[in-house]
């Protein structure tokens, strides 16, 4: 039992909190927006290394330095929008999906260019785990990624709730003509989208770097899981794709628990193909998402 | 507080040919008028294109001094115009409470408190649904919320797109109960109706466009009492 909980239950609450994180903005960007919005992964790795940057001159705990990474990827994330994105609204969605790949390849590029492209540590060195009761063995960052990412959730669960802004998003997520004409400021929301996205981006990308190690690869690689989570939670459902986060996040790492007899149920190596095999059978079956969202 | 719409040589589609052709038409403050015509006479169209919905090629759109012709949509709730679309009208996933706060977003009355009361207090069947999610209400509950969250905003003038459209019979009387009671706080009403002669009943004007362009206008009464337009539009038997 105690082996499971070490090893697998909590790794799996941390993967889905990264994956929750970056969820929210996709699911946020599709359901405001009205797009799938590829270069979230590499704006999650452009946070990580804002953050990286930071350290460089900081030598304090990386997670203090989150901020930095989010007032980079807050401001790129506006850029691209006032740029790249904007111009294209009132086209197709298909050339902002496809100007989003492109975007995501700029990112990439953009940190590989400044950054280099080997891998990179935020913290060197192996830190001890905590011990609880004497029997769980958890992990610090594990422990801070669950319950950073439990803050979060309520706090964004208040603010769409309890603010004007949060409801405005939420009436335009409904439905933005609607929205328009009650006269609502659908500029506003579309930039309150990109901030909070963004920001949970930046607070991801450290938790995945922090969990691993950075690279430019780092958010591309969990694209596909995070948005298998906004598809469960149901697009456009912010709070149902932190539970679709944490949902695939489990059932990726405890996929590969000895179930049954001593060996893996599935084999570490296709971890991401359970998150793949859930949103393909989720298209299919349930394309609203399990809290009811804006059909794809 | 209340103004007069003034539309004058009124011409709109949606980017090919003109739906609607010169229409004038006025509403006086504090009346109901209504717009009546067959299917494709381009009804809808007019009030999208006062809620700037659609684009302009010719005309003007005034209340009081204002010109409200070349305003966004967005702009127009500031100025005292609400809109009730007749089909997605609520916000399905947020709660009736909710859905009602919205339409103080744009234009905050002074005491929303009391807006909210007087909103309520015409419409006492959302009291007891207020934290339900307005998409769980019926086609009658729904247009409630929607005329209620068009109100919150202490509008001068509410345009409202078939507001009885696909209610039942005992909906359909409430609805129009509710705009004599809305009418006799002042505020102007111009709606498009499929009911034409209940509409016409509660109605002070008429408007009945045909192929996009003013055909008829006139007192409800007139209209009603007018052999020609019972004939055409009223389905031929006397009111």
């Amino acid at each position: 039992m105690s082996e499971f909980i070490n090893f697998y239950l909590f790794p799996a609450l941390t993967i889905g909190s990264i994956y929750a994180l970056g969820a929210v903005g996709i699911s946020m960007i599709f359901g405001i927006l009205r797009f799938a919005h590829f270069a979230h992964g590499d704006l999650m790795t452009l946070g990580t290394y804002g953050i990286l940057a930071a350290a460089a001159l900081m030598p304090v705990n990386p997670l203090l330095l989150v901020p930095f990474g989010m007032a980079l990827t807050v401001f790129a994330a506006l850029f691209v929008d006032r740029f790249f994105y904007r111009p294209l609204r009132d086209l197709p969605t298909i050339y902002t999906v496809i100007s989003s790949f492109g975007i995501a390849l700029v990112f990439r590029s953009l940190i590989q260019l400044v950054w280099g492209s080997e891998n990179q540590v935020l913290v060197a060195g192996v830190r001890p785990p905590l011990i609880l009761f004497d029997t769980f063995r958890v992990s610090v960052l594990h422990l801070q990624a669950i319950v950073t990412t439990a803050v979060i959730a309520v706090l964004l669960h208040f603010f769409l709730t309890a603010t004007r802004t949060g409801r405005s998003m939420r009436a335009v997520a409904d439905d933005p003509e609607l929205a328009e004409v009650s006269g609502l400021d659908t500029a506003k929301v579309v930039r309150w989208t990109w901030i909070i996205g963004a920001a949970l981006a930046a607070v991801a990308g450290a938790f995945a770097a922090l969990n691993t190690s950075a690279h430019p690869n780092l958010g591309w690689n969990l694209l596909l899981p995070m948005f298998a989570a906004a598809i469960l939670g149901g697009i456009g459902k912010p709070m149902g794709a932190m539970a679709g986060g944490f949902i695939i996040g489990m059932a990726e790492e405890l996929s590969s628990y000895h179930w049954i007899g001593d060996e893996a149920l599935i084999s570490p190596s296709y971890k991401t193909a359970v998150a793949f095999v859930i949103m393909i059978s989720l298209l299919i079956f349930r394309p609203q998402g399990l809290f009811k969202g804006r059909l794809l | 507080m209340t103004e007069q719409l003034s539309v004058t040589g009124l011409t709109a589609g949606y980017g090919g040919p003109p739906i609607i052709e010169d229409i004038s038409l006025s509403v006086e403050p504090g009346e109901i008028a209504v717009v009546l015509g067959p299917n494709g006479a381009g009804k809808s169209t007019l009030l999208k294109t006062i809620f700037a919905l659609t684009s302009v090629s010719a005309g003007t759109i005034r209340l009081g001094e204002r010109e409200l012709t070349e305003c966004r949509t967005s702009a127009l709730v500031p100025l005292g115009v609400s809109a009730v679309p007749q089909n997605r009208n609520v916000f399905p996933s947020m709660t009736v409470d909710e859905n009602l706060d919205v339409g103080t977003y744009a234009a905050p009355p002074a005491d929303q408190k009391v807006t909210r009361e007087r909103v309520l207090s015409l419409f006492p069947d959302l009291k007891g649904k207020l934290r339900q999610p307005a998409g769980e209400l019926s086609g009658g509950q729904r247009q409630m919320v929607a005329m209620g969250r068009a109100l919150m905003s202490e509008p001068k003038l509410v345009l409202l797109d078939e507001p009885t459209a696909g209610l039942s019979p005992a909906y359909l009387e409430r609805i129009f109960d509710l705009l004599l009671d809305i009418r006799k706080t002042g505020i102007t009403i111009l709606m498009v109706e499929q009911n034409a002669r209940q509409a016409l009943q509660i109605a002070d004007h008429g408007h009945i466009l045909v192929n996009g362009r003013n055909h008829v206008s006139g007192t409800g009464k007139e209209l009603l009492a007018d052999e020609d337009v019972r004939r055409l539009f009223l389905g031929g038997t006397a009111g």
